[in-house]
C-alpha cells in the first residue's frame, strides 16, 4: 500500500513539473513570436511586393507618375511626390513640435516661484491628453477649423513673401503647411514627455553645483542640463519624426493629395500613408504590388528612425 | 574702478533679462500647446452634441443616413467598432500576458530578453497604416474578402506591443517576497505567476489593456482596407457566425472619414456626431485608466 501511494505521488509531481515546464516553454515561444512579428510583417510586404520590385526596381522611387492605365494598361508607378511629401510634411512638424515640446518639457521638469507642482501635473495630464484623440478627430478637425482659421495668414504669407519659393503659389485650402501643422500637434506630446523624461533624469548635483557657482536658472539649463541631456532629447526628436512619418488619417484628409512635387507648402501634396489609404481598397493586380512596395519603403524609413532613436534613449 | 562697476551691473541686467525672456518664452509654450487640446473638445461638442441630442437614443440604433435624406445614426459603427475592437482584443490580450510573463517572471540574465524588448519596443513604432496593409496581404488577399477580422488582426498588432510592455511594468511592480513565499511553500512556476503575481499585478494590467484598447477603437488607418465600411449591421442571420469572416463593417472612425470628406450636410453631421461619440468613449476610458493607475501607485 504504501509502496502504491508513493508511485501516484512521484507520478502527479512529474505530471505537474511538465506542465510548469511546458508553460515556461510556452510563454518563451509567444514572446519570441512577438519579437520576430516585424520580421513577418516585413516578409508579407516583400512577398506581395515582388511584382513592383520586378517591374520597377529603383527607378521606383525616382519616379513620380502613378497611373493605372500607363505603361500598355499594365500601369506606371513611382513614389517620388510620396517619398518627398512625407519627409517635408514631417520635417515641418518637428520644426513646430520641437521647440514647442522641449519649452513645455522645461516648464514641466523646472521649479517656478509663482507655479504649484498641481499645476504642473495637471498640463502634464492634458498634453498627454493629446495623444489619446484620434487621428481621424485630428482630419475632420483640420478640415472645419485649422483650415479656415489658417487662410488669413497664408494670404499673408503668399502676398508679402511670395519671393521665397516655399510661399510661391497662391494658397490652396489642403496643403503641405495644414499637413504639417496638424501633424506637429500630434506629435507634440511624444516630444513632451519624452524630453521631460530625459531632463529628470539629469543628476541633481549637477544643477546644484552650477547654481552654487552663480550661474542663473537658464545659464545651468542652457550650459548644463541640454547638454546633459542630449541623447535622450535627440530620442525624442527622432520618435516624433517616426510618428510624423508614420502618420495617416490626419494627413490624407488635409494635405489635398496631389500627386506631384511642389515646392510650395502652401499647395497640396502627398505622402506614402496618404497614398496608401486613398489607393488600396480599390487597388488590383500591380497597383496593389505597387502600393507594397511603397508600404515596404515606408516601414523601412520609420523603423530605422525608430531603432535609432529607441538606442538614443536606450531604455532596455 | 566705476566703470568695472557699471559693467558688471550691465552684465547682471542682461543675463537676468535673458533668464526673464526665457522664463516667458516656455510658459508661452505651454499655453500655447494647451490651445489645440481645447479648440478641438470644444468644437467636436459644440458641432456633434445637437445631432447627439436632437436623435435621441435614435442615434445609437438606427443606420447612417443616405445624401440629403435628415434622420439616421449610428449603430452599425457603434456595434461594428465594439466587434473589431473585441476581436483584436481577443488577439492580443493572450499572447501580451504571455509574452510579458516570460519577460518579467522567467527571463532573469537571458540575454535574449534585452533583444525581445528591443523589438516589442520597434513593433510598437511601426505605423498604424502598416498594420492594415499586413493584415491586407495576410488575410483580405488570402480571403479574397473585406471582414471584421481582417480589421480585428490588424488592430492587434497595434496592441500587442502596448499590451506587452504595460503588463511587464505592471508584474515587475509585484514585489519579491511574494514570489519567494510562494516558492518557499512548495508552488511551481505556474502556481506562483497564476495564483499570486497575476492577481496582485491585475489592476494595473487592466489599466494597460484599456488603454490598448482605447487607442485601438479610435483607429482608422489599419481599418480602411481590411474591414472597410458597411451601411448595414452584420448579417447574423442569415451567415451566423460566418458573417464575421466574409463580411465587410462598419466602424465609428472610418464612418467619420467617410462622412467628413462628402459635401451632404446631413452625412457631415453624423461625422460630427459619431467623433463625438468616440472621443467620448476613448477620452474617457484613457482618463478613468489613468486616474486609476495614480491612485494604485
Amino acid at each position: 500500500m504504501p509502496e502504491e501511494k508513493t508511485n501516484t505521488f512521484s507520478a502527479l509531481t512529474l505530471w505537474v513539473r511538465w506542465v510548469n515546464i511546458g508553460f515556461i516553454y510556452l510563454t518563451c515561444t509567444v514572446s519570441v513570436a512577438v519579437a520576430l512579428w516585424v520580421l513577418a510583417i516585413i516578409s508579407v510586404l516583400i512577398h506581395d511586393a515582388q511584382a513592383a520590385f520586378h517591374h520597377f526596381g529603383m527607378a521606383f522611387l525616382m519616379s513620380s507618375s502613378w497611373n493605372p492605365l500607363g505603361n500598355n494598361g499594365q500601369g506606371q508607378y513611382g513614389i517620388l511626390p510620396q517619398i518627398y511629401g512625407t519627409l517635408v510634411s514631417s520635417w515641418l512638424a518637428l520644426l513646430i513640435a520641437v521647440p514647442l515640446g522641449f519649452g513645455v518639457a522645461i516648464f514641466l521638469t523646472e521649479r517656478w516661484p509663482l507655479v504649484p507642482p498641481g499645476l504642473q501635473t495637471l498640463l502634464a495630464f492634458l498634453v498627454e491628453l493629446l495623444a489619446a484623440i484620434p487621428s481621424v478627430v485630428y482630419g475632420i478637425w483640420g478640415i472645419y477649423v485649422l483650415i479656415p482659421a489658417l487662410v488669413p495668414l497664408t494670404m499673408w504669407l503668399h502676398v508679402h513673401f511670395s519671393g521665397i519659393g516655399i510661399f510661391s503659389q497662391p494658397p490652396t485650402r489642403p496643403s503641405m503647411l495644414v499637413a504639417g501643422l496638424v501633424l506637429a500637434i500630434m506629435i507634440l506630446p511624444t516630444v513632451t514627455s519624452l524630453a521631460r523624461e530625459a531632463l529628470a533624469a539629469v543628476p541633481p548635483d549637477l544643477r546644484q553645483g552650477s547654481m552654487a557657482l552663480g550661474a542663473t536658472r537658464w545659464e545651468t539649463l542652457i550650459h548644463i542640463i541640454l547638454p546633459t541631456a542630449r541623447s535622450g532629447l535627440v530620442g525624442s526628436i527622432m520618435l516624433g519624426l517616426a510618428r510624423a512619418m508614420g502618420e495617416t488619417m490626419a494627413v490624407a484628409m488635409v494635405i489635398g493629395n496631389s500627386n506631384r512635387i511642389n515646392i510650395s507648402i502652401l499647395q497640396p501634396a502627398s505622402t506614402i500613408p496618404s497614398l496608401l489609404a486613398n489607393q488600396f481598397a480599390e487597388a488590383s493586380g500591380l497597383q496593389v504590388s505597387a502600393l507594397m512596395y511603397a508600404a515596404f519603403i515606408l516601414l523601412i524609413i520609420t523603423l530605422l528612425t525608430n531603432i535609432f532613436a529607441e538606442v538614443l534613449i536606450g531604455r532596455h | 574702478m566705476g566703470e568695472v562697476v557699471w559693467a558688471r551691473a550691465v552684465l547682471m541686467l542682461i543675463r537676468k533679462g535673458v533668464d526673464c525672456g526665457l522664463t516667458t518664452a516656455v510658459t508661452l509654450a505651454s499655453v500655447i500647446a494647451l490651445v489645440p487640446l481645447f479648440s478641438i473638445l470644444l468644437y467636436v461638442t459644440y458641432k456633434g452634441l445637437g445631432t447627439v441630442l436632437t436623435g435621441g437614443l435614435s442615434i445609437f440604433t438606427e443606420l447612417p443616413p443616405p445624401p440629403m435624406v435628415e434622420g439616421g445614426g449610428l449603430g452599425p459603427a457603434i456595434v461594428g467598432t465594439l466587434i473589431v475592437v473585441s476581436i483584436g482584443a481577443a488577439i492580443s490580450i493572450p499572447i501580451g500576458i504571455m509574452s510579458a510573463i516570460y519577460l518579467s517572471e522567467f527571463s532573469a540574465g537571458e540575454p535574449i530578453a534585452y533583444w525581445i524588448r528591443f523589438f516589442t519596443n520597434v513593433l510598437a513604432g511601426v505605423p498604424s497604416i502598416i498594420a492594415g496593409v499586413f493584415s491586407f496581404g495576410l488575410i483580405v488577399l488570402t480571403t479574397k474578402t473585406f471582414s471584421a477580422v481582417a480589421g480585428g488582426a490588424a488592430l492587434s498588432v497595434l496592441m500587442v506591443p502596448v499590451i506587452t510592455l504595460a503588463t511587464e511594468e505592471a508584474l515587475r511592480l509585484v514585489p519579491q517576497d511574494m514570489r519567494q513565499a510562494a516558492y518557499g511553500l512548495g508552488s511551481t512556476s505556474l502556481q506562483t505567476v497564476t495564483k499570486v503575481v497575476l492577481p496582485t499585478a491585475l489592476p494595473t494590467i487592466v489599466t494597460g489593456i484599456t488603454l490598448a484598447i482605447a487607442r485601438a477603437a479610435g483607429e482608422t488607418a489599419p481599418l480602411i482596407f481590411t474591414a472597410l465600411f458597411s451601411q448595414f449591421y452584420l448579417p447574423f442571420d442569415t451567415e451566423g457566425p460566418g458573417a464575421l469572416f466574409n463580411q465587410p463593417i462598419a466602424s465609428l472612425s472610418v464612418l467619420i472619414y467617410n462622412f467628413a470628406l462628402v459635401p451632404f450636410e446631413n452625412q457631415q453631421k453624423m461625422a460630427w456626431a459619431a467623433s463625438l461619440v468616440l472621443l467620448g468613449m476613448v477620452l474617457i476610458s484613457s482618463i478613468i485608466a489613468r486616474t486609476a493607475t495614480r491612485r494604485n501607485m
